[in-house]
């Protein structure tokens, strides 16, 4: 646990020792209000709720969680700096855990930066925080299950654009796969199991679901899963692939 | 004490390290010796468990790297090749994160972290970030970070490349300062490093073992050991004459230079000042060999590259 601790401190402290984490963070606060006052039509809709907010929000991830998850392990693998890690008394899962802890904190942090939002959008009407808040929750375990996909993805290469490209096209097929440009592909001859297996796995779905305000045990599981799962694999592959 | 068992790392067809076996003892300072890419790098992944060999073991105080890595690790120092450092971090948040990965307890993290700076000389750049810092900086806050927790095992893998002659007769005071009671592998192709702060040697190449002996032995093995060098006025004249004595095999006569090798029998350096005072030789110079570590260097790895 302590191990875990100690790297992830170490990760977050390197955000914040170059620009990364403040280009970031002004990016996603300027994106995040520029789609929901103009796409969004955040005023003109005569709501008071932040579903104009949250509604990009897997769109926004798409871009930039690659962005901070490329460099996760890529840059240790470019810089050697992987050798040196790996060969702490740390288990390669302490390691990768505490990597993700620190974007996944991160990326948090990004989303507590918002609440200007939720101030203004209380101050505008009487809204439904419990709504906002379940929005919050899956906004934050959504950012998580593009995390771990960014993450395993960069413990693929030591090129930090090839890391950011792969993770784009997997986290894009797992957003996609609830839409019905995917599932119109398999309608025709796919058993209805399996495409509810497709549809199952889309992040936009149970995205949508939890920002109903319906925080379902089966949703949590499932970023849990997705999360969990991509872990895994990144610890398989630094097992299998230390050495470049 | 640390001992190889049968280590192989393969990567496909290509054998890194084919079939080493060694034990290491308390008090050595072992020299892996070999041309660039003959596994010594490799081998020494092995040994701190970042690799996992392909087949066969080493234990580090008993404990098998491949079974149990972490506890393993938790005795051994270690400098990847090229002195590997997080950039963006200072010297002293790169020190105290090393620190307490190497479960060092936390009141103890800050003297550890002293003593470490201390001895590598890093006190005037301990607030600046490890990317600002010169080449022989970094190499030592690698150092540093290798024996903070005061290791029982120290593996460095080329510690003094890139440093300048001063930094690395610094480095290598400090290894041999250290060595009482460790083991220390160092890694090198310097032949001169092996000879300075060694006391053996082990010749890899093509991933396997060649030669594992003491400096002097190896030098012991050069066909220059106990061969008497002179240079002389006309030394083909000379070197006519003193090839008649019983004490010389052969001649050679290299840039002005006379080297007579032994034919075994006792008495050569005696017999050939003996026939300089005798003849009234002008000699400018006159040395017995000790050998030359570069020509057995050259010998065994060429020997290798051609079988």
């Amino acid at each position: 646990m302590n191990g875990t601790i100690n790297v992830m401190q170490r990760e977050l402290n390197g955000y914040f020792a170059t620009p990364v984490a403040y280009v970031f963070l002004i990016i996603f606060l300027v994106m995040t209000g520029i789609f929901a006052f103009y796409l969004g039509n955040f005023y003109e809709r005569g709501f008071a709720d932040l579903d104009p907010f949250f509604r990009f929000h897997p769109w926004l991830y798409l871009f930039l969680v690659p962005a901070i998850s490329m460099r996760l392990w890529a840059e240790e693998r470019r810089s050697g700096t992987i050798e040196l890690l790996l060969t702490l008394p740390l288990t390669t899962w302490q390691a990768v855990l505490g990597k993700f802890l620190a974007a996944w904190l991160f990326i948090g942090l990004a989303l507590v930066l918002t609440l200007p939002m939720w101030l203004t959008v209380n101050y505008l009407g009487d809204a439904d925080n419990g709504v906002i808040f379940a929005a919050y929750l899956g906004s934050w375990l959504m950012a998580g299950g593009f995390l771990a996909i960014g993450a395993c993805m960069s413990a693929l290469t030591r090129n930090q654009v090839v890391a950011f490209i792969l993770s784009i096209v997997v986290c894009f097929m797992f957003l996609l796969s609830g839409l019905p440009m995917v599932m119109n592909l398999f309608n025709s001859w796919a058993p209805q199991i399996v495409l509810d297996g497709i549809a199952s796995l889309s992040f936009l779905q149970h995205f949508a679901d939890i920002t109903k305000g319906v925080i379902d045990i089966r949703d949590l599981v499932y970023f849990a899963l997705v999360i969990g799962f991509w872990l895994l694999a990144n610890i398989l592959i630094l097992e299998v692939k230390k050495a470049d | 004490m640390i001992e190889a068992k049968s280590l192989c790392k393969s990567y496909g067809v290509f054998k890194a390290v084919d079939d080493l076996s060694f034990k290491v003892e308390a008090g050595q300072i072992l020299g892996f010796l070999g041309p660039n890419g003959a596994g010594k790098s490799t081998t020494m992944k092995l040994l701190t468990g970042f690799l996992a060999p392909t087949s066969g073991t080493a234990l580090i105080n008993g404990i098998d790297v491949v079974e149990n890595p972490v506890a393993a690790r938790r005795n051994i120092g270690y400098l990847p090749e090229g002195a590997p450092s997080y950039g963006e971090m200072t010297v002293l948040q790169f020190l105290n994160f090393i620190a307490r990965a190497r479960l060092i307890a936390a009141k103890d993290i800050p003297a550890s972290v002293e003593e470490a700076i201390a001895k590598l000389n890093l006190a005037k750049v301990r607030h600046q970030p490890i990317e600002t810092l010169s080449k022989g900086f970094k190499r030592r806050v690698g150092l540093a970070q290798a024996i903070i927790h005061d290791p029982q095992i120290l593996i460095l893998d080329e510690p003094t490349d890139g440093l300048d002659p001063n930094q690395k007769r610094e480095v290598r005071r400090l290894i041999r300062a250290m060595a009482k009671d460790k083991i220390i592998i160092i890694s090198t192709h310097i032949l001169e490093e092996v000879a300075a702060v060694c006391n053996r040697v082990m010749i890899i190449a093509n991933g396997r073992l060649l030669a594992d002996d003491s400096p002097l032995g190896l030098i012991a093995r050069s066909r220059y050991h106990n061969a008497v060098s002179l240079v002389v006025e006309a030394p083909e004249k000379v070197a006519s004459s003193l090839g008649e004595l019983a004490q010389v095999r052969k001649v050679e006569i290299r840039e002005g230079e006379l080297t007579l090798f032994p034919s075994g029998e006792k008495g050569l350096l005696e017999a050939v000042t003996a026939a300089v005072r005798e003849n009234q030789w002008q000699v400018s110079s006159l040395r017995l060999e000790a050998g030359r570590l570069d020509e057995v260097f050259h010998s065994i790895t060429s020997a290798e590259a051609a079988a």
